[in-house]
């Protein structure tokens, strides 16, 4: 094929960009599509209760994934500070994942039992009342808003459609489960139960 | 462990992108000149002309280079299956390298590293420890790393969260009552009173709270909280208030509130109950735990007897 071949046609020039970049990803990502160590839930990883599940959308709602990561890396460094390394198991029932990959403030990935309840609705309501040199945003309006459980069993039918194995009681108990209850409770509870489930460093 | 699919699949894309950079290289340079010259490829837009030299040895050397690292790294990390030469030390063990294996042998090679420098203190006991100015500072910066976020980065705690450095104690203040609050945690327990109590009920008991430690209160209010006071509370919080450190119930005599001692503060811890809790640190501290304990407690030891 000659150069100006290619250099001449738009739609086969983005083919073999296309096929170039993706080179690496299908010895690299690929086969991970299929690997147990990818695919397999941790012993232990429930779906998230109705309530943390909740909670999680708040917390993308307020956006704390911007400035949070939820991924502790395999580096000395980060198991010292945040406990034992993440790993994709942890992840399966995750949609979207949360990650990130910018960390204004700390990694949560394992922040699930290292604080009280307390410390987060105080921490929650005024960062400053805690950590005096905290630059994150208060959110007082947790306390006051209630979490609307309407849409609460369609998440999870959503959610049951690719892969998290929720029951049919799970969908029905959802509404009842989180209606009128406030923000800032869901939250916690999501919080609370980040990376709880892998305990050994 | 990978399949065979995978494994042939990995090999064929990785051994084959390489051999076929290598061909490309040789194919390419074939129809290449050997000497530089004048004459041009035929290339010619706006007038800027491409003349036909070949490409710089050194350049060409680079393409060699880089096929050759690729075929190093593979042989020291390895692919798919096949585990490579490098390896590192785990559990005295010399094992294939992989990521977690490299973090394996970093992590015990760092705690093997400092376990002697927390050891020389374990054997002191706290009380005398606090007059080691080392130890402080490194019980300081661990407080500083793994307590501040709740107790404030100068121990002085904050609404809801204790003071460290004055001489009241919900669990105690000995050092071995410091540091099984530091290793298991500790979980308070203030049941909520607004359905006992009725509205009347909890205005009266804020009184008779705050008569115990001499605030301002309406004698009254407070005198017929007394024997609900006898009934409920005393059993945590003794007949005379002064707490229990048994149940981590505080003394109320003292004038010292965790929560806060106005009459609005109270009423709330009454109404709602309350439920602090210190959480269990000995799994969050890792490697040495025992030892960052001990100087923890010798530095929250020292705040108040030093």
């Amino acid at each position: 094929m000659k150069h100006e071949t290619i250099e001449k046609s738009l739609p086969l020039m983005v083919v073999m960009i296309v096929i170039a970049l993706s080179w690496g990803g299908m010895v690299e990502i690929v086969p991970l599509f299929w690997h147990a160590d990818t695919n397999k839930p941790v012993e232990g990883l429930k779906p998230y209760t109705a309530l943390q599940l909740e909670g999680r959308d708040i917390y993308i709602r307020e956006g704390c994934h911007v400035c949070h990561t939820q991924m502790v890396r395999p580096f000395r460094a980060e198991t010292e500070r945040y406990g034992p390394y993440s790993v994709a198991g942890e992840s399966v029932y995750e949609h979207p994942f949360l990650w990130g990959s910018k960390r204004t403030g700390p990694d949560l990935a394992r922040v699930g039992g290292r604080y009280s309840d307390e410390w987060h609705r105080a921490h929650l309501y005024n960062p400053r009342d805690v950590v005096p040199e905290s630059i994150m945003p208060s959110y007082p309006w947790l306390f006051e808003n209630k979490v609307d459980g309407r849409d609460t069993p369609k998440k999870m039918e959503a959610l049951r459609m690719v892969g998290v194995p929720y029951t049919d009681q799970d969908i029905e108990g959802a509404k009842a489960a989180v209606d009128g209850k406030p923000e800032i409770e869901a939250l916690v509870a999501y919080l609370q139960h980040l990376g709880t489930v892998i305990t050994k460093r | 462990m990978l399949g065979t699919f995978w494994q042939v699949w990995i090999t064929l894309i990785t051994v084959g992108s390489i051999v076929g950079c290598g061909i490309l290289i040789v194919y390419t340079s074939r129809g290449m000149r050997k000497e530089e010259t004048t004459e041009t490829t035929g290339h010619d837009y706006d007038g800027i002309q491409e003349i036909d030299n070949p490409l710089p040895r050194w350049w060409v050397f680079m393409f060699w280079a880089t096929i050759l690292f690729g075929l190093a790294y593979l042989g020291m990390y390895g692919f798919g299956n096949y585990k490579g030469v490098i390896t590192v030390t785990v559990d005295g063990q010399e094992v294939n390298w992989t990521a977690h294996n490299q973090w394996k042998a970093e992590v015990q090679a760092f705690d093997a590293e400092i376990a002697p420098l927390y050891a020389k203190y374990s054997s002191t006991p706290v009380a005398e420890l606090i007059h080691n100015d080392e130890a402080l500072q490194t019980g300081q910066r661990l407080f500083k790393s793994n307590c501040s976020v709740c107790h404030g980065s100068t121990a002085k705690g904050a609404l809801g969260f204790p003071n460290l450095t004055d001489k009241d104690w919900l669990y105690g203040g000995q050092p071995a009552q410091i540091v099984q609050t530091i290793t298991n945690g500790r979980q308070g327990a203030m049941p909520a009173w607004e359905a006992v109590l009725g509205d009347e009920g909890v205005n009266q008991m804020v009184n008779y709270v705050r008569s115990l430690s001499g605030l301002k209160h309406e004698a009254a209010l407070a005198e017929a909280a007394a024997p609900k006071f006898l009934q409920n509370c005393a059993i945590c919080h003794g007949a005379d208030g002064k707490g229990n450190i048994l149940m981590g119930a505080p003394n109320l005599t003292d004038e010292i509130w965790l929560y806060g001692g106005s009459s609005k503060q109270i009423e709330m811890t009454l109404r709602h109950g309350r439920a602090g809790k210190m959480p269990a640190h000995k799994e969050i501290l890792g490697a040495n735990a025992d030892a960052k304990i001990h100087l923890l407690a010798t530095y929250v030891y020292s705040l108040s007897n030093k």
